[in-house]
């Protein structure tokens, strides 16, 4: 059970709570949206104007995916090795962070930044420092999902 | 039984106070682009500084501020008795390094970017107790080392949240004799860390700003002192945010119109994109050195209260779910 002393800390707590939602600044949705929405959208419109035109050429529809996302993949690592992806993350937010340039960014970036701690303990060891979840948790699903369709079919 | 030069709950005063007869800062070039960059002794062209890695940028760093503070004096290593340093890596690398470079006898500080207080006051008491005749109290932080440490790799694209505060690239030191000319360190309040349950990492500014006023509100009261006692009262890394908090803070505690500011405010332009403002140990420490004291040395200040402020937790409580216990020291350093 609590003590008055702890109930007394809980309140001051919990007032201290308060005063920091009224002073702390809560982000700008409405802009950080937009721009979400403009640079996501532009990067899936980009690979889409590859993709179609791939197809104009006579490319089949699964090569040319694949060729988009090697593409994109490409450009992305440069942009972060050439620093600028970081600056359009900052205003983009998940606009740059869902597509999959946002994946290559998140391995490459870790590549880049434990590359001085060597190959293996570096850039080997930590270089899915901060994609990993998303290989593990999309590992997870894909065999859940597959799981489903194996009972139901 | 208290101790004899302890006053009231957490401060001491000093016999013979400690005089800050020499100090230098060096900082990064963000640092130098902010409305002080005439200040500080040497801005860096860019964050390697002629090194491999952003580690070894920041221990040359700190040991190159050591030697230009001591420069002044026309000083050498060898002729200090103690260094006290500490910076906010793993294992306080930067300091460690530098130290070895310097072979000043040393001891390193952990107080996150509370360390340029705590390296002042403790340097004081060793001072004031006849231990030594010269230390050199001394921080530093480098933005990348901290950002990698702390949070995401540098060419991450995230969104930061506009509380969240930008890492100065900086370093501080002062040399403390026990005599000599300069602006005295007069007593020192020791913080207790205090936590209010904050758990955003994204915010540290409002997480410190209680023990901030905590530590303020009792070195006020321990020496019966005005709220307008000081010229100026400087704490160190609140930010925009936390320093609106102490503010308010201010107003529940009764302490009346302090002539207060915040250093993470004044380091940086409004429009340098540094979120609620600058943090870490150099942040405080280049203040300090650069601007704050030649103001002092110019007689526009008289009587200022350094109060550097530390979040202590590290990544790993942070991902435990644990909250951010902060501490503050305040130093009282005033011309005679």
């Amino acid at each position: 059970m609590h003590t008055p002393e702890q109930k007394i800390k809980e309140i001051e707590k919990q007032e201290y709570e308060d005063l920091i939602n009224q002073a702390k600044p809560k982000p700008n949705l409405a802009r950080n949206m937009v721009w979400a929405f403009v640079v996501g959208g532009l990067i899936c419109m980009l690979g889409q104007w590859m993709i179609n035109l791939m197809l104009s050429r006579g490319i089949s529809l699964a090569d040319a995916s694949s060729a988009t996302s090697c593409i994109l993949i490409f450009l992305a690592a440069l942009f972060t090795g050439l620093g600028y992806y970081n600056e359009l993350g900052q205003r983009a937010g998940a606009g740059s962070i869902v597509p999959i340039t946002g994946f290559a960014n998140a391995i490459v970036a870790s590549a880049l930044e434990y590359k001085r701690e060597g190959y293996i303990f570096g850039v080997g060891a930590r270089i899915f420092s901060v994609a990993g979840p998303t290989l593990v948790f999309g590992f997870v699903i894909a065999v859940l999902v597959g799981l489903i369709r194996v009972f139901l079919s | 039984m208290p101790g004899r030069k302890k006053r009231g709950q957490q401060t001491v005063v000093f016999d013979n106070p400690p005089v800050l007869t020499a100090w230098a800062a060096v900082v990064g070039p963000k640092e130098g682009e902010g409305p002080w960059g005439q200040d500080f002794d040497y801005v860096l062209d860019d964050y390697l500084y002629g090194e491999q890695t952003w580690e070894l940028a920041e221990y040359k760093m700190l040991r190159e501020t050591v030697k230009m503070a001591l420069n002044k004096r026309n000083l050498l290593p060898e002729d200090v008795d103690l260094l006290l340093a500490g910076d906010l890596l793993n294992q306080i690398v930067a300091s460690n390094f530098a130290a070895r470079d310097l072979e000043i006898p040393f001891m390193g500080l952990y107080g996150a970017c509370s360390t340029m207080a705590e390296s002042l006051s403790l340097g004081a008491m060793l001072l004031d107790g006849d231990y030594y005749e010269r230390v050199v109290a001394a921080a530093c932080s480098h933005h990348y080392t901290a950002e990698r440490q702390y949070r995401f790799p540098t060419q991450q694209g995230v969104q930061k949240a506009p509380s969240a505060q930008w890492t100065a690239t900086a370093a501080g030191a002062v040399l403390l004799e026990a005599s000599g000319s300069g602006p005295g360190l007069k007593g020192v309040t020791v913080g207790k860390v205090i936590d209010m349950g904050q758990t955003d990492a994204n915010d540290m500014g409002s997480a410190m700003a209680a023990a901030a006023v905590h530590t303020i509100k009792t070195h006020l009261d321990d020496l019966n002192l005005e709220s307008d006692y000081y010229d100026l009262i400087v704490s160190g890394d609140l930010g925009q945010v936390g320093s609106s908090i102490a503010r308010q803070l201010f107003v529940r505690y009764g302490i009346i119109d302090p002539n207060y500011k915040d250093c993470g405010v004044l380091l940086y332009d409004q429009s340098q994109a540094v979120g609620s403002g600058g943090s870490g140990c150099g942040c405080s420490a280049c203040m300090l050195c650069g601007p704050l004291l030649k103001k002092m040395q110019k007689g526009e200040i008289k009587r200022l209260l350094l109060v550097a402020t530390g979040a202590l937790m590290s990544p790993v409580t942070s991902f435990q779910g644990q909250s951010i216990p902060c501490i503050a020291h305040a130093v009282a350093i005033e011309m005679d």
